[in-house]
């Protein structure tokens, strides 16, 4: 085997010392779920979609560091029906209802359920009560669909600097919080151009005036499904840096 | 917040030096002062600290002793471990609320008294016990109780209860090595001076020594490394501020000899942290203590005083110039997974505990980003003793693979529950002999986290290779209801999740509340399948530690006596998941009807 490489699913990978297994798989064209990564920010780790099993241990490929002669586990049955309970328990967290969702079809959440095939929530749901934010001009706030990715958390502290949000809470009562007050997002310095209101995998966080820009049925995930457009999006950041 | 109370605030912000690293002590504080942390508190603290508000409530939020609504002057809070469970404390918590006429999770109207109850307070060999604003109360019965409430309703400041209420007894049983006699202070660390970093170092690794937390990883390669720094580094870098952490946040229930070797011990266990600071090259150490053992908050400070004052601790300790350490007390305020030594870090940075991302690990990576060696109570005190004794001294105990001896914390059904220091490799029928237990039914060996063994295995051995464990020993006898066992453990993990990642956080509350599903009798075959199914994927997926052995419980159980959860399950194939005659019994009370109509066939 040459050096600096790993193999995924029995393929040879190459990757950069310090790239991540997700990174170097992406580099390589082959999609592994996740939701809580975003090539744009620090690796997370916490959703645990990315669940790959190497030299015969699971770990998070977006956290792993990529090391030579692993043998990388991604697209097994046994894999994908993990990833299908993960992203059910998700679903049944929160109240998901995707038929009246502003966000269906560009839902990340959404997607990433057709992709690992679930067909129904499986789970009995939680229901919990959850508010909804209204309060500010452009961006409006449903807690119902927050996936706790800290997505918009990790945007607002280290691209905006503003700190807009935080986790508080502990386990099942774990909620994101805003940086206010009143807690009203109206009452922080959010603004609709932020990188945190454009980051939300899900329908959590959306931008006023726009959910019905794209008619239903045209749109991302209708065109496409996630791991084409994962791949695009995370190859455009990565500059074919890895080739 | 009225101006006296806006002083007292800054006065206490201004004693942690407005430092964020110092968040987690001041919300302590002001919870103590004003009896839950507001969010007008919240606010000058973020200004003071200059942090943003959403972290002051995130951190807020995330202890259980920090509270966002007022808790009562007199704030009690009754230990449910299972230790507690068995002694009675359930039937106890009623008869408590009862005399403090009111329900638990409230505080009563005149502001007086609240209660609830938390996680193991680590005083299973003297419960059922609780905490009155954070100190333990022991061997509660109704008589205490009755003292407790007429204090409460007579307003009687804490300092003025009676001592005994307080009382907290070592129960030492059985002494080995750590436990045998006392070192004189400073004399590990002159071993240091006298005889070289590296031969101590090698007495280390000659000893075997492995953590005491449970984990068993080797001490003398962890503190080398943490000297070492990475490849390529300098050894010993003086440009490279490490530290030292002594993880005394025992959590795991069942768990109580760091209290005992923290009472008595206390000196021991600083030097074997000035011992790893010598060899490490640390200026600072921290005890991450538990909010549980805030009673032995002011003792440990003197403590300190002490061997500041003997010069043990500060600058130019035992006049070795350029030799300068201290050590602080960081406290804790109720959250088990701080014991994992990356969410120690977390909270000790004045932060949520969550555990980190691993790799890089603390001992590169770990306060402040610095190298840090983080060790149990035990792993130190263990470690100050090989220092003075040597290597071979230690290995003439224990097996090959498992150097020295364990204490062990043991309660549940036995005669004499304590405190017992045991050499690895001593067998399970032999511990149970001991300490009087008997019609043993089995033995949960390392908190709910670790094992339950059953009769037929209890010539297994205590030892890494065998059954590992932090120190936490339960017995149960015959009389025990082990599903009952299982319910508690498993909803004590659903409560002490951090919820960073989606396994465990939103797994253990499905395992909860599938278990109480058969539990209470409306399980059915597939829910077993359902059971084992979620039990698995929450253990191979989940971030850290406690997620991974959160399903423990239920998986030993489900495989030792698979016949207790057969016998709960209805014979049928379909059951609602949720109690159907429950929920319509009011449309059959509002309609007046109630025969054979009414109710849905419910068999096979």
């Amino acid at each position: 085997m040459k050096s600096n490489t790993m193999t995924i699913d029995g393929v040879e990978v190459p990757f950069t010392p310090g790239q991540t297994i997700i990174e170097a798989a992406t580099a390589a064209d082959i999609y592994i779920p996740h939701l809580c990564h975003n090539p744009e920010f620090k690796p997370h780790g916490s959703c645990k979609l990315c669940t790959v099993q190497v030299n015969g241990r699971n770990c998070s490929a977006c956290t792993m560091p990529a090391a030579e002669g692993q043998q990388v586990l991604n697209n097994t049955k046994e894999l994908n029906e993990t990833r299908r309970s993960i992203t059910q328990m998700l679903f049944v967290e929160g109240n998901h209802f995707c038929p009246s969702c502003e966000k269906t079809g560009n839902c990340q959440l959404q997607a990433v359920g057709y992709y690992v095939g679930m067909l129904d929530t499986h789970f009995p749901h939680f229901f919990p009560n959850r508010n909804v934010d209204a309060s500010h001009p452009d961006v409006m706030l449903d807690l119902d669909r927050c996936i706790l990715c800290e997505l918009c958390v990790r945007a607002s502290r280290d691209v905006d600097g503003k700190t807009v949000f935080g986790i508080a809470g502990r386990g099942m009562q774990s909620h994101l919080v805003v940086n206010a007050d009143s807690g009203k997002l109206v009452d922080t310095d959010m603004s609709a151009s932020d990188k945190a209101a454009q980051v939300c995998p899900v329908g959590a966080i959306l931008l006023k005036r726009t959910a019905y820009e794209h008619p239903i049925g045209q749109r991302t995930y209708d065109r496409e499904n996630i791991a084409e457009v994962s791949l695009e999006h995370d190859h455009a950041l990565s500059g074919g840096e890895h080739g | 917040m009225t101006p006296t109370d806006l002083v007292a605030l800054k006065d206490i912000i201004q004693r942690h030096g407005a430092q964020s690293t110092e968040l987690l002590q001041i919300l302590r504080q002001v919870q103590a002062r004003f009896c839950c942390v507001t969010r007008e508190a919240m606010r000058v603290i973020g200004d003071a600290l200059a942090i943003p508000l959403a972290q002051v409530q995130a951190v807020t939020e995330f202890y259980s002793f920090l509270t966002t609504e007022p808790v009562g002057r007199f704030d009690i809070r009754l230990s449910d471990s299972i230790t507690d469970h068995m002694l009675g404390s359930r039937e106890l918590a009623e008869y408590f609320c009862q005399r403090l006429a009111i329900r638990p999770g409230q505080t009563r109207a005149d502001g007086a008294v609240s209660f609830n109850f938390t996680s193991c307070t680590g005083m299973c060999d003297q419960g059922p016990a609780a905490l009155v604003n954070g100190l333990a109360l022991t061997r509660l019965d109704q008589a205490r109780i009755d003292q407790i409430a007429a204090l409460v309703d007579a307003g009687t400041p804490l300092e003025q209860w009676p001592d005994d209420l307080f009382r907290v007894d070592d129960h030492i049983y059985r002494r080995s090595l750590l436990l045998e006699g006392a070192i004189e202070a400073g004399s590990a660390i002159r071993q240091v001076f006298d005889r070289g970093r590296e031969a101590i170092f090698q007495e280390l690794d000659q000893s075997g020594l492995r953590g005491r937390g449970g984990a068993g990883f080797k001490t003398a390669a962890k503190w080398r490394f943490c000297f070492e720094g990475q490849e390529g580094a300098v050894p010993g870098d003086p440009t490279v501020n490490r530290f030292v952490v002594c993880n005394a946040d025992e959590g795991e229930p069942g768990t109580f000899k760091d209290r005992v070797l923290l009472n008595r011990y206390a000196h021991e266990v600083f030097e074997g942290m000035t011992v790893c600071a010598a060899l490490v090259g640390a200026q600072q150490g921290f005890m991450y203590l538990r909010g549980e053992y805030l009673y032995l908050y002011e003792p440990l400070q003197r403590v300190l005083e002490e061997r500041r004052q003997e010069g043990l601790l500060g600058q130019g300790i035992l006049g070795r110039a350029g030799f300068n350490f201290d050590i602080r007390i960081h406290l804790g305020a109720g959250a088990y997974i701080c014991g994992e030594e990356s969410a120690l870090i977390e909270s000790l940075e004045g932060k949520r505990g969550n555990p980190r991302n691993r790799p890089p690990y603390p001992v590169t990576h770990g306060y402040l980003g610095q190298p840090t060696v983080v060790n149990n109570v035990e792993t130190f005190a263990a470690a100050a003793r090989i220092g003075l004794y040597g290597g071979a001294w230690f290995v003439a105990e224990g097996t090959g693979k498992s150097t020295g001896t364990k204490i062990l914390s043991i309660s549940g059904d036995c005669t004499w529950p304590g405190i017992y220091e045991y050499p690895f490799g001593t067998k399970i029928s032999q511990i149970l002999q001991d300490c009087g237990a008997e019609e043993t039914l089995g033995v949960q060996i390392g908190g709910p986290s670790g094992t339950f063994i059953a009769a037929e295995e209890f010539d297994r051995k205590l030892a890494f290779e065998d059954l590992a464990t932090g120190g936490s020993f339960i017995a149960f006898n015959r009389s025990r209801d082990i599903l009952e066992v299982t319910r508690n453990f498993t909803q004590f993990f659903a409560h002490e999740s951090c919820g960073f990642c989606t396994p465990c956080r939103v797994g253990t509350s499905l395992l909860r509340n599938m278990l109480d599903k058969i539990c209470e009798g409306h399980g059915t075959p597939h829910d077993l399948v359902e059971l084992t199914h979620m039990a698995k994927l929450v253990r191979t997926t989940s971030h850290c530690g406690l997620g991974q052995t959160a399903a423990n419980p239920i998986l030993s159980t489900l495989e030792r006596y698979p016949e207790l959860y057969q016998e709960r399950l209805k014979d049928i194939s379909f059951e609602p998941g949720f109690d159907l005659d429950g929920a319509l019994e009011i449309s059959r009370r509002l309609t007046g009807r109630d025969d054979a109509h009414a109710h849905l066939e419910q068999v096979g």
